[in-house]
């Protein structure tokens, strides 16, 4: 018994955080898209999902609910046996992905030293999900949607993989806990050492989720809805919970690897230790308005939930202040690692997502021939460059005592003339293609 | 086998069960299919499927799959060059000029094969 105790012991933590993400993440990408729908309509001028909870709030959950009691319907004929694994596939390998990345110092399901890598293999995976369901439709749309998805991701996966490495050649690390650390040590995030190789991930990690101006798999003018055409009900509820899983792993991924992970800006000054007070106020100012917002609720019920909500961001609040307001040394003081990095690596999260759907409700969406165009002419050779340019800015600093600022500015500097010089070239090609279009 | 990935496994497991498990259950729950005939068929804007729909597609496909096995590759041959570039273990840690001359070779030896990549109109899509 003793034995088995001390064995289960250093598992213990992580099968709580494993049980934890499956059970929470629905919820969370359920949240995501209510969030999303808010957002859309705030910058559309509407006022969006209003009417189930307050402000729309038990949204997410009466959708879950009528997507379990939907009718389920299997072409007939679809590969039966295909068309039924898929979205599994699609969904347990974007939660997998999950597994090596560290939400905050204590959470965290394995420490893995090829930690990156890790998360970067089982992503690429979630490909075989979208393809084996486009082709197991037996439907036009469906095929066309998986090829097309298909080809998008693998050619966004190289810029990708290629901005990653000149992150990693500032970390010296494939584990997420010691990346954040360097960040730490350094006293700088990487996104200001590498910002364009922060700017090709973000680009790359858009189209490698299938999110707009990217989304041509599922361009409904062009496919219906590409690969998930034949697919309704729950099954296609787990695509969309992929999807927005995917999303929040990419985020993951850059605020790691860029942003700082779940370090406080400017960490180590002294001077900034009032930021530790923001994550309360934060919650306080939400809790704030939620009150003010209650008696204007057209329902008793409405607003007995909108107070609710109220009262847990204080509690919220509560507990994240109170490792500050206890002596240094007790158990609740040591939590703040634990609490406030979580704050701060969702912050960032958060952060990261609210610019993905900003850029979706921006732009028009990309044509297939622009999207490869932008993928294999710009992205892939800059990237490279990128990590030249990297590379070359730490030989400078290390072998030549150059200071962090020229080497590092100097590079990039270059590294930009490069961008330009390949948009350029771009354009101009363009330019001659539309001119012989129009002799033809 | 490292201890740390014990948890992942069972990660694995429990994240394939919950979809798995949730369809199933709710088959008891939702109303059973009473779908017959145009329901079942593919959905094609209305009009009835022409054709095979494994049919042959655009070769283009192909060649994007064979330009990604290569530039991927390569990618991945970079991460431990990354690693080792800059790592804080002792002794394994790569001289700064000595690592970037290799890697500017193998680099452009990629981009020379970019370059006749782009001349041979091979990233082009259409």
């Amino acid at each position: 018994m003793h034995t088995l105790i001390e064995f289960a012991k250093p598992i213990l933590v992580p099968l709580i955080c494993a049980v934890v993400i499956v059970a929470v993440l629905p919820l969370v990408a359920g949240y995501i898209v209510l969030l999303e729908r808010k957002l859309m309509a705030d910058m559309q001028a509407r006022l969006g999902p209003m009417r189930v909870g307050p402000h729309g709030l038990l949204q997410p959950i009466a959708d879950a609910v009528k997507l379990l009691l939907k009718e389920d319907i299997i072409p007939e004929e679809a590969d039966k046996a295909i068309f039924w694994v898929a979205p599994l596939i699609s969904v347990t390998v974007a939660m997998l992905a999950m597994a090596a990345l560290a939400i905050g110092p204590w959470f965290q399901i394995a420490d893995l030293n090829i930690g990156l890598l890790f998360v970067m293999g089982i992503g690429a995976l979630g490909i075989f999900g979208i393809v084996l369901g486009g082709w197991s439709s037996n439907s036009h749309y469906s095929l066309l949607g998986a090829l097309r998805s298909a080809a998008q991701l693998v050619s966004y996966e190289t810029a990708a993989g290629m901005a990653i490495v000149g992150g990693l050649l500032l970390a010296g690390t494939l584990s997420t806990r010691e990346i954040i650390q360097t960040q730490d040590d350094y006293g700088v995030w990487f996104i200001f050492a590498a910002p364009v190789g922060f700017f090709i991930y973000a680009v790359a990690s858009i189209a490698e989720t299938n999110r707009a101006p990217f989304d041509l798999p599922e361009a409904e003018s062009e496919l219906v809805a590409g690969y998930m055409t034949e697919y309704s009900g729950f099954r296609w509820a787990l695509y969309f919970l992929a999807e927005y899983t995917n999303m929040v792993v990419v985020a993951s991924i850059a605020t790691t690897l860029f942003l700082g992970g779940w370090l406080r800006p400017f960490a180590g000054t002294k001077a900034f230790d009032f930021l530790d007070y923001l994550p309360s106020l934060l919650m306080l100012v939400f809790a704030g308005y939620c009150f003010y917002r209650v008696p204007k609720q057209p329902v008793k019920i409405q607003q007995a939930v909108l107070a609710a909500v109220g009262l847990l961001l204080i509690l919220l609040a509560g507990i994240l202040a109170a490792p500050l307001l206890v002596p240094a040394g007790s158990l609740v003081a040591d939590a703040k690692a634990g609490l406030h990095g979580a704050f701060w690596f969702l912050l960032k999260v958060g952060l990261y997502l609210y610019v993905f759907m900003w850029l979706r409700f921006t732009f028009p969406r990309y044509r297939f021939d622009q999207l490869m165009h932008l993928g294999w002419q710009f992205l892939v050779p800059l990237s490279i460059v990128n990590v030249m340019g990297i590379g070359l800015a730490l030989v400078l600093h290390r072998q030549w005592g150059w200071g962090h600022l020229p080497a590092f500015g100097l590079t990039t500097v270059l590294t930009l003339a490069v961008a330009g010089w390949l948009a350029w070239a771009g354009e101009k090609k363009e330019k001659q293609r539309a001119i012989v279009g129009e002799e033809a | 086998m490292p201890r740390e990935y014990i948890p992942i496994l069972i990660f694995a497991v429990l994240a394939a069960a919950f979809p798995a498990v949730t369809i199933v259950l709710f088959q008891f729950i939702r109303p059973t299919p009473v779908a017959v005939g145009a329901k079942l068929k593919p959905y094609e804007c209305g009009v009835v499927p022409e054709g095979d729909t494994r049919g042959r597609y655009a070769v283009r496909f192909y060649i994007v799959a064979i330009l990604f096995v290569i530039f991927d590759v390569e990618t991945i041959f970079l991460f431990p060059w990354a690693v080792l570039f800059s790592t804080r273990e002792e002794g394994f840690r790569l001289g700064p000029a000595y690592a970037l001359a290799s890697m500017f070779v193998f680099l452009g030896i990629l981009i020379i094969g970019y370059v006749w990549l782009y001349r041979k109109g091979a990233l082009e899509w259409v």
